[in-house]
């Protein structure tokens, strides 16, 4: 089977964007190009119900073909790694299910299949999440309300690094702050297979008054490289010249 | 694509007395009562031509596949049960036209470890090291590793006393990432290793769930990790004999669980003598010889019920 990179957008994000286009279209445009967009909306201690302004969140990850979670800052942590494997097993078996339609038929998906096909099919899908290539963009709400909840932010992601470098696939993340100083968003970490180093750069966020979330998943998207998995899976039927060598 | 945006915990509530059929394989179970739930789907006592099962059921076809798989692998370990046995795998469609994915395992009646030690004393600590090591060691020869190994997920049966893996969802192959983790029971988030599928990687959350028996509330990192968990191994009293070997899992140096087991037995068996010499100096031969076989009767106790009960798992299929 040819491998694959996944290519995702993490957004952490406290709060409801309030600058330039919709976050729930620059997502879809962003799942059009073969990227995933992924939500985390940090609830603060004293939010017990789902705040209107984190409705958005549901809505990015929805159109952007990804995962949302609201969690309080304390389970950080373990919600930003599992978002990540989750969407990153939707995004396959979404593939998965596109090769079953064309052999079973458009109306077939993997739910018809009784669950002894079912269960060979997802090893399938396991065995792919384990060693596909992967990219991660994270995107990081730096407004002011998002001040006290960084340092949580950086564990996270230190974490997130730990838990996806145990895997056999090989790993990709960078980093970026919104809103910018004079963009729409701000590097803060490269493109780097471990995220570890980060410790030293995140005390230094400085914090904004505006949330441009859509603008800044449209910036985002163009600091992937241009092949992606999606579309070199839809493309299948053209092959190209990366793919001739093979 | 059919799948949770979020997983939310959305609990089917199935009420006792109705009964289900399977779309695919036609079995009739009766719903008896609610097991409990988890963070995919909920488990509920059932019957099925006068057998009692436990019975998962959750909307995340997904998930529960994955589980399937993980247990499908376990029914083919030899020797003692890894695991509930499988029973059935199927689909359920309810008169409104949902569906639902469930599994139907075997029924474990048992208690948590946590109140049968309180019951029955902390000799049994020994008797469950042994057993939850040996099953590991089966398991890791298998090329799997348990994953999110936790006080929840075991469970003691009684006649003899057996503690049993209920939750399997987070058993891994050795060398991918493990699937499913507990952070105090995560070796990754105490900055003690990486979150790969090894055997190592089980037995520091084994001492993990020693330690959350006297620790129920459990406890924070703080800046220096490693040490908090030395200072906690060497608080306990019960676990006093245990913590070379405690030390030596979290530290990671065990190849393999035997390795580890075979210490701990060693330790057992070096305890009960040590004991026994101590208790013989100092007193005078007459009195000694007046008391001896209570004495051995007494400390032997420890180490000779768990020989028995490590060896009758052994026997006992
Ligand atoms: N085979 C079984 N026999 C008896 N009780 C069971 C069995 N399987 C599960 N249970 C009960 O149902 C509860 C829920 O189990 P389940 O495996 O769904 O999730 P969990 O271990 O609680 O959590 P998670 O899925 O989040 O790891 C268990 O805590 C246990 O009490």
């Amino acid at each position: 089977m040819k491998k694959g990179t996944l290519k995702q957008i993490l957004l952490i994000t406290d709060g409801c964007s309030n600058k330039g286009e919709d976050p729930a279209a620059t997502a879809a445009i962003a799942y059009q190009q073969g990227i995933t967009v992924n939500v985390i909306g940090i609830l603060d201690d004293d939010q017990t119900e789902e705040p209107e302004g984190l409705h958005e969140v549901e809505d990015i990850a929805l159109s952007g073909g990804g995962v949302s979670q609201l969690v309080y800052k304390q389970s950080l942590s373990q919600t930003v790694q599992m978002v990540t494997k989750q969407a990153m097993t939707q995004t396959l078996q979404g593939f998965v299910n596109q090769e079953l339609k064309q052999i079973l038929g458009p109306k077939q998906s993997m739910e018809d299949l009784d669950p002894e096909k079912r269960g060979e099919i997802m090893e399938v899908v396991e065995d792919m999440g384990e060693t596909c290539d992967l990219e991660v963009l994270v995107l990081v709400d730096t407004s002011a309300s998002m001040h006290d909840k960084l340092p949580t932010v950086k564990e996270a992601l230190i974490d997130l690094s730990i838990s996806l470098n145990a895997r056999i696939g090989r790993n990709r993340f960078c980093i970026y702050s919104f809103p910018g100083k004079r963009k729409d968003i701000q590097k803060v970490f490269d493109w780097s297979p471990k995220l570890d180093a980060i410790s030293t750069i995140f005390p230094k966020l400085t914090s904004g008054g505006i949330t441009p979330t859509g603008p800044a998943i449209r910036e985002a998207m163009y600091q992937f490289g241009k092949k992606s998995l999606l579309r070199s899976l839809r493309d299948e039927d053209e092959p190209n010249v990366e793919e001739a060598g093979y | 694509m059919k799948m949770n945006q979020t997983w939310k915990k959305q609990d089917i509530e199935l009420k006792p007395g109705m009964s289900l059929n399977g779309k695919w394989h036609k079995f009739r179970y009766m719903i008896k009562r609610k097991l409990g739930s988890g963070a995919i789907g909920s488990v509920f006592l059932c019957e099925c031509n006068g057998k009692e099962y436990a019975l998962k059921i959750s909307d995340n076809s997904t998930s529960m596949t994955m589980e399937v798989n993980v247990l499908k692998s376990l029914q083919k370990v030899q020797g003692n049960r890894l695991g509930p046995s499988l029973f059935d795998v199927d689909d359920w469609v309810t008169p409104h036209g949902i569906k639902y994915s469930f599994y139907v395992m075997e029924y474990l009646k048992g208690e948590t470890m946590a109140s049968f030690i309180k019951r029955n004393g902390s000799a049994w600590i020994g008797v469950f090291m042994l057993q939850l090591l040996e099953d590991l060691e089966r398991l890791h020869q298998s090329g799997w590793v348990f994953g999110d190994l936790k006080a929840e997920n075991l469970l003691v049966l009684s006649s003899p006393p057996r503690v049993r893996w209920i939750d399997v969802g987070g058993t891994t192959q050795k060398g991918r990432a493990i699937k499913e983790y507990t952070e105090f029971y995560d070796r990754g988030y105490w900055g003690m290793g990486s979150r790969r599928a090894e055997p190592s990687y089980d037995l520091f959350a084994f001492v993990m769930v020693f330690l959350n028996l006297y620790f129920p509330k459990r406890f924070n990192k703080g800046p220096n990790a490693e040490k908090v968990l030395y200072a906690k191994i060497n608080e306990v009293k019960a676990l006093k004999i245990y913590s070379p070997c405690l030390m030596k899992a979290i530290q990671g140096k065990y190849q393999s669980s035997a390795q580890m087991k075979n210490e701990i037995a060693n330790t057992m068996y070096k305890a009960q003598k040590t004991h026994t010499s101590s208790k013989q100096t100092g007193r005078t031969q007459k009195v000694r010889t007046k008391t001896k076989s209570p004495v051995i009767v007494e400390t032997g106790g420890i180490f000779l019920l768990a020989l028995f009960y490590y060896l009758s798992s052994l026997l006992v299929p």
